[in-house]
């Protein structure tokens, strides 16, 4: 059964003016890791909130746990954790009067399900008597997850749990993410962070409200149309902006320390012409796409479609 | 070439007992990108507010552009830009009053101004948004403006504190872009961020850990020594050691 | 009932966490009642008044014996103009001065009635109020010897002119006042505040989507403020009654329970503010503006209703203050009982459910 599905959602604000989820069909897996991966304003926040009944759809239909978002609002609400985009913690309560209170609320005890949170605690327990303000981003990242974890939900959702959290804690909440799977709860979660795709089962790309690619980090890079080149030489910016005025070039751009580079020629042929523009001690080798390969080509692709619709 | 714009030397700054930055010592020279890393906490931003002028150091010497931190913070904020992910631009205003702002701020001519306007928007392809509102972007062409804005002056060098931070990969490289555009001019960059990959596209890269600079290389040297094939491994190796948490 | 006792409880740490927050709460009401009560427990003793006699007959001269022999004032007796009487008030050499007319002992024994003119310096209310009063008072006192002697009612008419300030008001008017003010204003920003706040900070969406009920989320909200608008107004009585001398009158319960009343409808409003605000800024400008402001300028309690245009008249109505400061000065000052307020307790009730109503129904179970 799908912990999860959307049918036809979509989503629009100021009186339909703002379209912000346009069209959005998809389904999680009981007991998947399912990535929403969309930069800043692509709709992530507001699928997030319908599926956790925040907020209604204009059109289409959706499900949490099998039921209805709009009509058994108040059953999804007992079945499912939510960690919200920002930090939604009270700042002027204790690291435990947090715990407690969260678990009041969800009308359980910080006893009942200490299994469930007890990995993550033990972390953030040496300052349980701390203000929530005062933790550092990633003891309050923790501290939110076990928030929302504290009444066993079936699934949780995860809005950019990551944003603004340093690459330790990032890992570590990672590590946290996938024992949470092997527990059986279903998990979906949106990132800004394209590194962080590939740690999920299947991931949606989202861009301007739409989904426009949904499989799993691998399938997701098979499906890369073009052969990928890695290029290198001591001068960068002159070999980048070398290789955009190249008339065969279909897409260039910095990753890493290599530039990378699909073509619509030979690879011989482009090594010629870097020659020619005196690029003597370059490297050049073909590499396997990433997913943000992938996602960089889509959003090159839907800004071009938007800068020709302005025109 | 190699001309230094920022020298620091045991650059310490505590509070009460707390050390946020013990005794760094570094140089940077003009037309560099310097990579400025380190998990939450662990001083980089209390090190960014010394160099611009905006706190005033416990010990240690640092210049930067050539005036002292300590006596000449004013000469300082006249010769460095700085942009912030939080602070970047007033949304209520236009794009073009933004531009005219900070122009005026740093004291340029009603002419240069007007130059400067018809070049951001252009560079930007904003010229047909020049009239609207800020809040009316998107956040990358946001950043991308707010970043063109800080080195509408010129400045010798330009502070960017974590300035891609949830910025789309496509977007993310439009500002690098930029970057690469703006010390190609001579414009020296000190940049932090939390994006491991863009430590790669800085001419040195410092990794900072509780307070103390851990490494200083360029990328290429860094993977060597610590024998790892990304920076996001070196990063990894050294902040997993952090003993303090961040505040 | 757990869920209800945790989130008050929360909701309490959050109120003595906040130091802003109890200073407002606390040190507001208390340093209104000692700064009003300095002005209205500052005796008069010895004030430079001066009467004018225009009469020079029998009764204007007892009068005048009488005004002279209290301790109150200092008298000077001179024939001046009226200009000269203005003049003397601009330099602020004299409070009050007495007038009395030329025929003043034959309209009283003719007409059986007279009068004659006290002018007060009412830029400082108190001292002009207490004045008059005394004044009024020796006048009366004349009066009625006058008529035991005698069949006939004599009548003499002090027309009082209070300068510079006419629409001053009896001190002992402002506890109700100030009473109905920190009530308000405590109530209804503190709970829209406190609602709004978890809006912004994004608890209220974890909230939301938790199985606990939207009514209970109202009622944790309203109880702490209820609870610490009791201990608010302990404290105003316990001040206005021991520090300042002014007893309550009548029956302290019904005092108490009006008040509560009163906390419900302003927990209301601030409910109700709080559904239709979504920043913390915007539901205390609305709180300053629906309630400071009104309750200042329309409950009666700074200047009298009956002398307002009547379209702000009409729209004192709808001011709730302004029913509890009748209240409050009928059970405090005058002593009177539930009989005599039920009309505006009945208004008060009403306000209040419809305010709840409202709110209940904008109360969302979702985010917009």
């Amino acid at each position: 059964m799908d912990a999860i599905t959307l049918n036809n959602i979509t989503k629009t604000y100021n009186k339909g003016t703002v379209l912000a989820v346009d069209d959005v069909s998809f389904s999680v897996k009981k007991g998947e890791i399912f990535g929403l991966i969309g930069p800043d304003g692509a709709g992530k926040s507001s699928i997030f909130r319908m599926l956790t009944t925040l907020l209604l759809p204009d059109k289409g239909s959706a499900t949490v746990g099998g039921f209805d978002i709009v009509k058994d609002y108040k059953t999804i609400r007992g079945i499912l954790g939510y960690m919200p985009g920002r930090f939604s913690l009270y700042q002027d309560l204790t690291v435990e009067e947090n715990l407690n209170f969260f678990a009041t609320v969800f009308n359980t005890t910080i006893e009942e399900n200490y299994e469930l949170v007890k990995d993550i605690y033990v972390q953030i327990e040496p300052f349980k008597d701390r203000r929530a303000g005062k933790l550092s981003g990633g003891m309050k990242q923790k501290l939110a997850l076990c928030c929302a974890l504290i009444h066993k939900p079936e699934v949780l959702f995860l809005d950019e749990p990551t944003t603004g959290v340093d690459v330790v804690s990032r890992k570590e909440f990672w590590e946290m993410l996938k024992r949470l799977k092997q527990q059986g709860i279903t998990i979906l979660v949106s990132t800004s962070y394209m590194d962080e795709a590939t740690l999920c089962d299947r991931i949606g790309l989202i861009i301007n409200g739409r989904v426009l690619s949904i499989a799993s980090p691998d399938d997701t890079i098979k499906a890369y149309p073009e052969k990928l080149y890695a290029v290198k030489s001591p001068n960068m910016f002159k070999l980048l902006n070398n290789l955009r005025s190249f008339e065969q070039t279909i897409n260039c751009y910095t990753f890493g320390e290599y530039l990378h580079l699909s073509l619509k020629c030979s690879e011989e042929e482009v090594k010629k012409y870097l020659q020619e523009k005196e690029h003597d001690d370059f490297e050049f080798k073909t590499t396997s796409p990433t997913v943000e390969d992938c996602f960089i080509r889509l959003l090159k692709e839907q800004n071009e479609r938007n800068g020709n619709k302005n025109e | 070439m190699n001309e230094t714009v920022i020298k620091t030397n045991k650059l310490t700054k505590r509070f009460g007992d707390f050390v946020a930055v013990d005794e760094i010592s570094f140089e940077v020279h003009k037309g560099e990108i310097f990579g400025f890393l380190g998990a939450n906490g662990a001083g980089k931003t209390t090190a960014m507010r010394m160099l611009c002028g905006l706190s005033i150091p416990t010990s240690g010497e640092a210049t930067v552009a050539g005036y002292d931190v300590f006596t000449q913070p004013e000469k300082i904020k006249e010769n460095i830009g700085y942009m912030s992910q939080k602070f970047s631009l007033y949304e209520d205003l236009t794009v073009l009053e933004n531009i005219q702002f900070y122009g005026g701020i740093y004291g340029l001519s009603d002419k240069e101004i007007k130059e400067k306007s018809d070049e951001l928007t252009h560079k930007l392809g904003l010229h047909k948004e020049a009239k609207k509102l800020v809040r009316s972007l998107p956040l990358g062409w946001k950043q991308k403006l707010s970043f063109l804005v800080s080195i509408v002056h010129t400045p010798k060098i330009v502070f960017l504190d974590e300035p891609t931070g949830g910025v789309d990969p496509y977007m993310r490289r439009e500002f690098w872009d930029l970057i690469y555009e703006g010390a190609d001019k001579g414009i020296t960059i000190f940049v932090t961020t939390h994006y491991l990959d863009e430590a790669e596209y800085c001419n040195r890269v410092t990794i900072m850990v509780d307070g103390k600079i851990e490494a200083l290389d360029s990328p290429a040297g860094l993977r060597k020594k610590f024998g790892v094939a990304t920076i996001d491994e070196v990063f990894y190796k050294l902040a997993r050691e952090a003993k303090r948490s961040a505040d | 009932m757990k869920q209800l006792l945790s989130f008050i409880k929360k909701e309490f740490y959050q109120v003595f966490r906040d130091q802003k927050t109890l200073v407002m709460l606390f040190g507001m009401p208390i340093a209104q009642i000692i700064l009003f009560g300095f002005a209205l427990t500052n005796e008069i003793k010895n004030a430079n008044i001066v009467v004018v006699d225009n009469a020079k007959d029998i009764a204007s001269q007892q009068i005048i014996n009488k005004i002279e022999g209290s301790k109150f004032f200092n008298v000077q007796k001179t024939l001046m103009n009226p200009a000269q009487i203005d003049a003397a008030f601009k330099t602020g050499k004299i409070k009050l001065a007495v007038v009395f007319p030329a025929n003043f002992n034959t309209d009283l024994l003719h007409l059986n009635k007279t009068s004659l003119q006290v002018i007060a310096d009412a830029s400082d209310p108190n001292t002009a109020t207490t004045l008059t009063s005394y004044i009024t008072s020796i006048v009366n006192d004349y009066q009625s010897q006058l008529s035991q002697n005698s069949s006939l009612p004599y009548s003499i008419h002090p027309e009082v002119r209070m300068l510079y300030n006419p629409d001053l008001r009896g001190a002992p008017n402002f506890v109700p006042g100030v009473m109905a003010m920190v009530l308000l204003l405590v109530c209804v920003m503190m709970t829209s505040v406190s609602i709004v706040r978890e809006k912004e900070l994004g608890t209220m969406e974890i909230l939301l989507v938790s199985p606990i009920k939207p009514v209970l989320i109202i009622i944790a909200k309203a109880i702490p403020y209820l609870l610490l608008s009791l201990v608010n107004l302990g404290a105003i009585l316990l001040l206005s009654v021991y520090a300042l001398d002014l007893p309550v009158k009548g029956s302290i319960l019904l005092l108490v329970l009006e008040s509560t009343l009163l906390i419900m409808t302003s927990l209301s409003l601030g409910l109700l503010i709080s559904t239709i605000t979504s920043s913390q800024q915007s539901a205390m400008f609305a709180s300053m503006l629906g309630m400071m402001l009104p309750t200042m300028l329309l409950s009666g309690y700074l200047f009298p209703i009956e002398n307002m245009p009547i379209v702000l008249q009409v729209i004192s109505n709808i001011v709730p203050a302004r029913w509890y400061y009748i209240i409050v000065k009928d059970i405090m000052l005058k002593g009177l009982g539930f009989s005599y307020i039920w009309k505006e307790t009945t208004i008060l009730i009403g306000m209040t459910l419809f305010f709840l109503l409202i709110a209940l129904r904008n109360f969302k179970i979702r985010l917009e």
